[in-house]
Parts: structure tokens; C-alpha cells; sequence
């Protein structure tokens, strides 16, 4: 009987434990959209997310984001860019080739990586890739979305590294032996039999990498100039959706403060699709 | 194999929510900000209340009830610190401030929503025609700078806002070297800005190349670029930069003082003319303008005048 009790009671805290999460995302979700709609409608939808122009602060506000939204698109696409064929090729090297000594050197290489705080990021950014991309390319100032996609690249790699060497581990090696007794190289075997039974799980990995990519704020704020200017080339300063949310709430007011909030929630439904995607592609990986 | 693909799965859900929750962290202060809003206007209207009932009874020796503040949100730092300090000497008194803008905080006094509004300009004639009454209580000196291995020693206000507009371009242009110049600013909203660009008559036209969100990374910038040139809040000028002569004059506090360096702008309380304020907001009034805060206000980055 008192046992039954007992039980009765963890479970209602688990239950609870549970509920409180759920409520926490619920009321982001809600608050984000009560608090983001309001500017849409008095902007206009269409004005809002094509409008090229953002003066916040003006006698005559611009709120347009589409060079936000073309920035974290085109950041994002140069970081995977950069990071997928590094981070795909190192867990390729070490679930694979590499002996075990050197494979535990960079499982620990990776998980540091990941364990740096962005502004540390962001700061070495800003005193040692700024200036060397004005040096390197000879513009006038570094800061640009060159420098934001490098850092971002580099940001991306242990999430892309790990989940991809997982997926590659998850392949059983009767597969591979299968490859070789058939007289397959072993670089043959990886390329063509591991890799092809781990794809849906790299897969993974690299929409986790484009998540953690579009998501960052801290330090790509601190390479990319943060210029509201249409992204026409790397070189160019320029501001993400995450930035242009972190850089302008802490004095704003009014409509502009209400934009802000929607742009949040235009970032909010990027991440909710590539969240969608995510799970996709691991229920597929489950079935197969 | 099925407790790999487990485990991988959960990695992935936890890296995601990871991921999720960085994102979804700003929008959580900026809800928390809101909140802080909300709440310090809730208080300062009870607090409203309750000073009106000290009034009544008129008796008490020592200051209590509210004093709010509402306006510009250069003027931040400033007041804070007094606010702080006033609350220290007199821990009955709440006092409040509602960063709004200049321009709002001037109607609130007219509206009597607050007991002093502040203003980071001077008020204009219409406004004092209208019954309100404007005290300096403070000065905030702009300092332009550029790189330390810049040459350029001097600009005048016309070239620092043709600089500004793009219609100046290279460094040669105004005596320097063949270099494209790059324009480091602030954040749209803040005061520094604000100050900037309407003192120099630049607003809504100036062509940054970055948008730094602190001082600090201002500084920095600046003194990484040797093409660079920024603006900043006199006192946290360092060394690391060149604070360059703006028409021949040297940006330091005497001349912000005496009016002799252009990029400064007053720091103003404003209140209804001959109309009285209440006891403790008469209290602060006079101790925001006593000579005893000097240092207060020179902490917080501004120049004191009295």
C-alpha cells in the first residue's frame, strides 16, 4: 500500500518534470507569436519579409528584412560550404583510418570545439580574422560575411564531426567485410559501403550543423560589420536575423522594438523547419 | 546496432535543443526586459499613490514616497547613478526611470506623467512657450577617433559630417593618406548615436560600414583598422586610439565645459514651470544639481557643470 503510494508520487513528479518542459516551449511559442504578429500587420507581410531596406530608427522607418533573411541563407550555405566536406572527410578519417590513438586526439579536438563559448569565437574573430581578411584581400575593413561564414564553418564542425562519426560507426562491419572479401580497396569500402549505409545519418548531421549555424548570434555579431546592407558580395558588412534581434532590442521602443519580435519569429519558423527536417531524416534512419 | 542508432538519435535531439535554446535565449531576456517594463511602470504608479498620501499628512522628516523620471535614453547611465545614490541617502524614496526618448519624456512632464522628464537636447522655444522649464544638469562630450597610426590630427564639424554621408570617401581627401576611409558607428537607438548624428546633422544619412552594439567594441575596432574612424563617449576614450581635434579644439572636459569643442549636447531636466514639485523630487532636483555629484556624474561618463 505505501508503496504503491511512493510510486504513485514519483510519478506525479516526473509527470510534472515533463509538463514543465513542454509548457516552457508552448509559451515561447505563443509569446513569439503574440508578440511578433502585431508588426507584421502594421508593416505588411509582403513589406515586411521582401522590403530591402531596414531603418529602424529613421524619421521615416524602413522595416524591411529581406537583406537579414538573404544573409543568414547565404552565411549559412557558405558555412556548410566550408564545414560539411572538413567535418564529413574527419569523421570519415577517424571512425574509420585512423589509429586509435589519433582517433581519440580528435574525439577530444571535437568535443573542445564544442565547448567553446561562442563570444571566445567571436572575439578571436574579431582581433585575428578581421584584420587578417583586410590584409589578405586588401578591402578596407575585414568585417564582412566572409569573416561571419568562417567562423560559423568553424562553429558547425563538432556537431557535423560527431554525428556523422556516430552514423558512420552505426554501419555494421559485416557490410564492410562483405566489400573487402569481394576484393573492394578499403578506401573503396568506406566511400562506397559505410558512407552510403550512414547517409541518412550525416545527413542529420549536417541539418544540425545548419541549425546551430542560423541560430548563432554572439559571435557572428562581432565579424560581420553588422550593417543592414543587401549581401551582393562576401566582402560585404552585413547583418544576420539572429544580430539584427541582439543588436537593437536593448534601447528599442515601439514599433521597432515589435519588429524585432517578428523577426524573431521569422528566425523561429527557419529553425521549426529545420527542426522538421531533422526529425525526418531520423525517422527514416530508424526504418531503415 | 539499434542501441547505436538509439544513442544517436538522442545526441542529435539533445544538440538540437541545444541549438534551439540558443536561439530562443534573447527572445526570453527581451520577454524578461518587457516584464521589468511592465513592472517598474505598475510600481511607480502605486508608488504614485502612496506619495500623494505622504503629501497629505505632510509631516514626515524624512523624504519618502516616489520620484519618477521619465525620457532620454542617453541620459541612462547619468541618472541611474544619481538615482542610486539618492535611494542610498534616503531609503524611503523610490525612484524610477522610464527610458522613453527625449522627446517622450518632455510630454510626460507636460502631461504630468512623471516628475522630471530628461532631455539630451535643449528644449526648443515652443516647448519652454508652453510652460516647461529646462536645467542642465550635465554635459556629454562626443570624441571622434581614429587609428594611432593615423596621421590626420584635425577635422572640421562640415568635413566630419561629409565623412559621415559617404560624399567623403578617402582619407586623402582631408589630408591623410590614399585610404578608403571606414565608418565605425553604433546601433540604431543608441544614444551615442543619436548624439552624433544630430549634432553633426547627420541623421538617418550616415553610411557605416559596421554597426558595433558597445563602446568597448567601438574602441577596439577602430584601434585594429588604421582606416578607421569612430565615435565615442569622452571618458572611455583610451589609448589605444587618436581622439582627434574637432575645428582646432582638443575634446577634453574643460572644453566640452566652456563650450569651446562642438560635438557635446546638454543632459536636461525638465519640469513645469511655476509649478511645484514634490517634496522628495524637489529634493532630488537639488541634489542632481549640487556640486556633491560631480563625481558621480563624471563616473557615469558625462562632464558636471556645477
Amino acid at each position: 500500500m505505501n508503496r504503491h503510494k511512493v510510486e504513485t508520487i514519483v510519478h506525479g513528479i516526473f509527470l510534472i518534470m515533463g509538463l514543465v518542459t513542454i509548457a516552457c516551449v508552448l509559451m515561447i511559442t505563443v509569446y513569439l507569436i503574440i508578440a511578433g504578429i502585431p508588426a507584421i500587420k502594421e508593416i505588411g507581410l509582403i513589406d515586411f519579409l521582401f522590403g530591402k531596406e531596414w531603418a529602424s530608427t529613421a524619421a521615416e522607418p524602413q522595416f524591411g528584412i529581406l537583406p537579414f533573411i538573404l544573409t543568414s541563407i547565404y552565411g549559412t550555405a557558405g558555412a556548410m560550404v566550408i564545414g560539411v566536406p572538413v567535418g564529413f572527410m574527419t569523421a570519415v578519417f577517424t571512425a574509420k583510418v585512423a589509429p586509435f590513438r589519433v582517433r581519440t586526439i580528435i574525439e577530444e579536438a571535437v568535443s573542445l570545439l564544442a565547448g567553446i563559448p561562442s563570444v571566445v569565437y567571436g572575439l578571436v574573430g574579431m582581433l585575428i580574422l578581421v584584420p587578417g581578411i583586410r590584409k589578405i584581400f586588401d578591402i578596407p575593413d575585414g568585417a564582412s560575411l566572409l569573416a561571419a561564414i568562417i567562423v560559423l564553418a568553424i562553429m558547425t564542425l563538432p556537431s557535423i564531426v560527431s554525428v556523422s562519426l556516430t552514423a558512420l560507426e552505426a554501419v555494421p562491419k559485416e557490410y564492410e567485410e562483405a566489400s573487402l572479401a569481394l576484393g573492394a580497396t578499403e578506401i573503396e569500402t568506406y566511400f562506397k559501403v559505410s558512407v552510403p549505409a550512414a547517409k541518412s545519418g550525416i545527413a542529420a548531421a549536417v541539418v544540425l550543423g545548419v541549425g546551430r549555424a542560423i541560430g548563432e548570434a554572439m559571435a557572428v555579431m562581432m565579424v560581420s560589420g553588422n550593417a543592414p546592407n543587401m549581401p551582393d558580395s562576401i566582402f560585404q558588412s552585413v547583418r544576420f536575423l539572429t544580430t539584427a534581434v541582439a543588436s537593437e532590442m536593448s534601447y528599442s521602443s515601439g514599433l521597432q522594438r515589435q519588429a524585432l519580435f517578428s523577426i524573431a519569429l521569422v528566425l523561429f519558423l527557419f529553425i521549426m523547419m529545420i527542426n522538421a527536417a531533422l526529425n525526418f531524416l531520423m525517422k527514416h534512419d530508424k526504418e531503415n | 546496432m539499434k542501441k547505436r542508432i538509439g544513442t544517436m538519435v538522442v545526441l542529435g535531439l539533445a544538440a538540437m535543443s541545444l541549438a534551439a535554446c540558443g536561439s530562443s535565449a534573447e527572445e526570453t531576456t527581451a520577454a524578461a526586459t518587457t516584464a521589468a517594463e511592465t513592472k517598474a511602470e505598475t510600481e511607480a504608479e502605486a508608488e504614485d499613490t502612496t506619495a500623494a498620501e505622504t503629501e497629505t499628512e505632510a509631516a514626515a522628516e524624512e523624504l519618502s514616497g516616489a520620484v519618477s523620471t521619465d525620457g532620454s535614453t542617453s541620459m541612462e547611465s547619468v541618472i541611474g547613478i544619481l538615482g542610486e545614490s539618492f535611494m542610498q541617502l534616503h531609503p524611503d524614496v523610490s525612484f524610477t526611470y522610464n527610458p522613453t526618448g527625449s522627446g517622450s519624456g518632455i510630454t510626460a512632464v507636460q502631461e504630468g506623467r512623471c516628475d522630471i522628464g530628461l532631455s539630451s537636447r535643449a528644449l526648443k522655444d515652443e516647448e519652454t512657450a508652453s510652460g516647461l522649464k529646462g536645467e542642465t544638469v550635465a554635459l556629454d562630450g562626443i570624441a571622434m577617433i581614429v587609428n594611432n597610426e593615423n596621421p590626420i590630427a584635425d577635422l572640421s564639424l562640415d568635413q566630419i559630417a561629409k565623412i559621415y554621408t559617404g560624399e567623403i570617401t578617402n582619407w586623402s581627401e582631408v589630408g591623410g593618406n590614399d585610404a578608403e576611409i571606414v565608418l565605425i558607428g553604433r546601433e540604431a537607438g543608441s544614444g551615442t548615436r543619436d548624439g552624433f548624428e544630430s549634432i553633426t546633422g547627420t541623421e538617418d544619412a550616415c553610411q557605416y560600414r559596421q554597426e558595433l552594439t558597445s563602446t568597448g567594441d567601438v574602441i577596439t575596432t577602430v584601434s585594429q583598422n588604421p582606416a578607421a574612424i569612430g565615435y565615442a563617449s569622452l571618458s572611455s576614450v583610451s589609448d589605444k586610439v587618436k581622439a582627434i581635434t574637432v575645428e582646432g579644439v582638443e575634446a577634453t572636459e574643460d572644453t566640452v565645459r566652456d563650450g569651446s569643442y562642438k560635438i557635446q549636447r546638454p543632459f536636461v531636466l525638465v519640469t513645469k514651470d511655476g509649478e511645484a514639485l514634490s517634496t522628495q523630487a524637489q529634493a532630488f532636483y537639488d541634489y542632481a544639481m549640487s556640486s556633491e555629484v560631480a563625481d558621480l556624474i563624471a563616473q557615469a561618463g558625462a562632464v558636471a557643470i556645477h
